[in-house]
């Protein structure tokens, strides 16, 4: 009995102390080990997210918890000429392509997505830096654009193309469907009771209020619906994911 | 020499000087060194991570135009760190520091304090997000076991006794003249041990993980409380910052008493469990 139990407890002993042994010493001399590791976080952070509140909304504020100053950051005049050109005619004539796998691709003029019924929302907006700020955004819900596409049921994701581009990398973005159909995510055309300036993304950018700033695609241009994110640019699924190895999934 | 053990109180109090008693549940030591490990992790690539923007703000919001409580940066060639109105000169270590190849970097922390040493959020991020759940799940299985087999009741909660102010003076004084517990007493904890185990184990290291959550945009829209439990994400994000200083400062008065009351005994007994008592003097 007595030397069961020993048994037993150095067994265990000697297991949890290799384990923690093991995984230090991995971490340290196998690069591809570490990797393996590293790319756990943002698996368990999405999946834990998605089960714990798929629809969960975010939090709203009131006007007197605006941020006095909403500061820019990304690109904040996007260089190409045909952006410049439609800057100089104010984006009358901007138009928003929507295709992929849709069963109705179609294009979107700005007077056709103010047409439609609008939301606004005081939301909070956090940069992967660190800093946050609180604004107010108004736009048509992505949901009510994807209804009149219709998606076919082998779209997963959707890409967000953008005007601007750093160095001839055009900036995008991509989302899941959770993401695209959940009520607060929007293109938005306003921004605190004013027209959305260039700074800021003029004349549409995505606001997808549950993950951070990267995400937030401005300059948008076209939404595809795809299957898969692994042909689109880097294959990651958006410009900083392909650049410098921001995670995918930014809800955390 | 009697082989001895904790869990048996008659045993523990007939003890003596140079006995070798089991001290350390296999929770324990298992849960102190994953967490050596992680929170190596998590302070150093959590310091990189605040290198990208080493602001600190009270509030819902805060950004580059509003105030910030805590700065760490650079002006005119040099380094400070800046504290509500007191400004500390700090060229060399914050704010302004020289590489391992020579190059000035105005950053606020400098390369061998982050996690990696080159600036790079998005792999900081990776180190401190994943490993995040190590130190999470990790706190909830020690708890757990913790109350299961009553180690928190029974080892770490102080007594009524112990809570009377003479003891707990007196246990100070014998700490600043640096006199140990030595024989039976040293068998259990004593109440500055306590405070400073349960700090860490009720306030700091929830208070970390909780701050840490509060950060999450989706987590915010999951748990909205937490967000008014800690007034804002950006005064979430200043008491993570203050937290793991707290954690900091355990560390290195911890270290100090591991060194002060015998390192070989110590670190010996965190990984076989065995601790002998030090020998009664006179």
């Amino acid at each position: 009995m007595m030397s069961t139990l020993i048994t037993r407890r150095s067994l265990l002993t000697g297991l949890g102390f290799t384990i923690i042994g093991g995984t230090t010493a991995g971490l340290i001399v196998s690069p591809t080990f570490r990797d393996l590791v590293l790319a756990t976080g943002e698996q368990l952070s999405y999946r834990t997210h998605r089960l714990i509140g798929r629809n969960a909304l975010a939090p709203e504020f009131t006007e007197a918890q605006m941020s006095p100053v909403f500061r820019t950051n990304g690109n904040t005049m996007p260089a190409s000429a045909v952006y410049q050109q439609q800057m100089a005619t104010s984006f009358a004539n901007w138009t928003l392509q929507v295709d992929g796998l849709v069963t109705t691709p179609g294009n979107f003029s700005m007077a056709a997505l103010k047409a439609m019924p609008a939301r606004t929302q005081i939301t909070r907006h956090d940069c992967v830096e660190g800093w946050s700020a609180i604004g107010k955004w108004t736009g048509v819900p992505l949901a009510a654009l994807l209804s009149q596409v219709a998606l076919l049921p082998t779209a997963r994701f959707l890409v967000l193309h953008c005007a601007d581009d750093f160095d001839g990398q055009p900036y995008y973005e991509s989302i899941d469907l959770v993401d695209a159909f959940h009520p607060q995510t929007i293109l938005a055309y306003g921004m605190n009771d004013e027209t959305l300036t260039v700074g800021h993304g003029a004349p549409l950018r995505l606001r997808v209020e549950r993950q951070l700033g990267y995400k937030q695609a401005k300059y948008v241009m076209r939404i595809e619906a795809v299957a898969s994110l692994a042909g689109i640019q880097g294959g990651k699924g958006g410009f900083w994911e392909d650049q410098i190895g921001y995670d995918w999934y930014a809800g955390i | 020499m009697n082989r001895t053990d904790t869990l048996d109180q008659s045993a523990t109090t007939t003890a003596r000087g140079g006995d070798v008693i089991d001290r350390h549940r296999l929770s324990t030591r298992l849960w102190h060194w994953t967490n050596v490990i992680t929170l190596v992790i998590m302070l150093m690539s959590g310091l990189m991570i605040f290198n990208a923007h080493p602001r600190l703000y009270w509030g819902k919001f805060g950004a580059n135009a509003d105030y910030a409580w805590l700065q760490i940066g650079a002006e005119n060639e040099q380094g400070y760190l800046r504290i509500g109105n007191l400004t500390v000169a700090t060229t060399g270590v914050l704010g302004r520091w020289t590489d391992q190849g020579g190059t000035v970097r105005n950053r606020a922390f400098p390369y061998w304090a982050t996690l990696p040493q080159g600036y790079n959020l998005a792999l900081a991020r990776r180190w401190h997000l994943t490993f995040a759940w190590v130190f999470s799940l990790g706190l909830l299985a020690y708890l757990g076991r913790s109350l299961w087999n009553r180690h928190l009741q029974r080892d770490l909660l102080p007594t009524t006794d112990e809570l009377k102010p003479g003891h707990i003076w007196s246990d100070i004084k014998h700490h600043a003249q640096l006199k140990f517990p030595t024989g039976a007493a040293a068998a259990r904890y004593n109440i500055l041990q306590k405070f400073a185990y349960l700090s860490v184990l009720i306030i700091l290291i929830p208070g970390m993980i909780l701050t840490g959550m509060t950060m999450s945009p989706n987590l915010n829209a999951s748990f909205f409380w937490l967000l008014d439990l800690f007034g804002g994400r950006q005064s979430a994000r200043s008491l993570h910052f203050i937290f793991a200083t707290g954690l900091v400062l355990f560390i290195v008065v911890h270290l100090l008493m591991v060194i002060l009351a015998g390192p070989l005994n110590e670190v010996r007994s965190m990984f076989t469990g065995r601790f002998r008592l030090p020998e009664e003097k006179e």
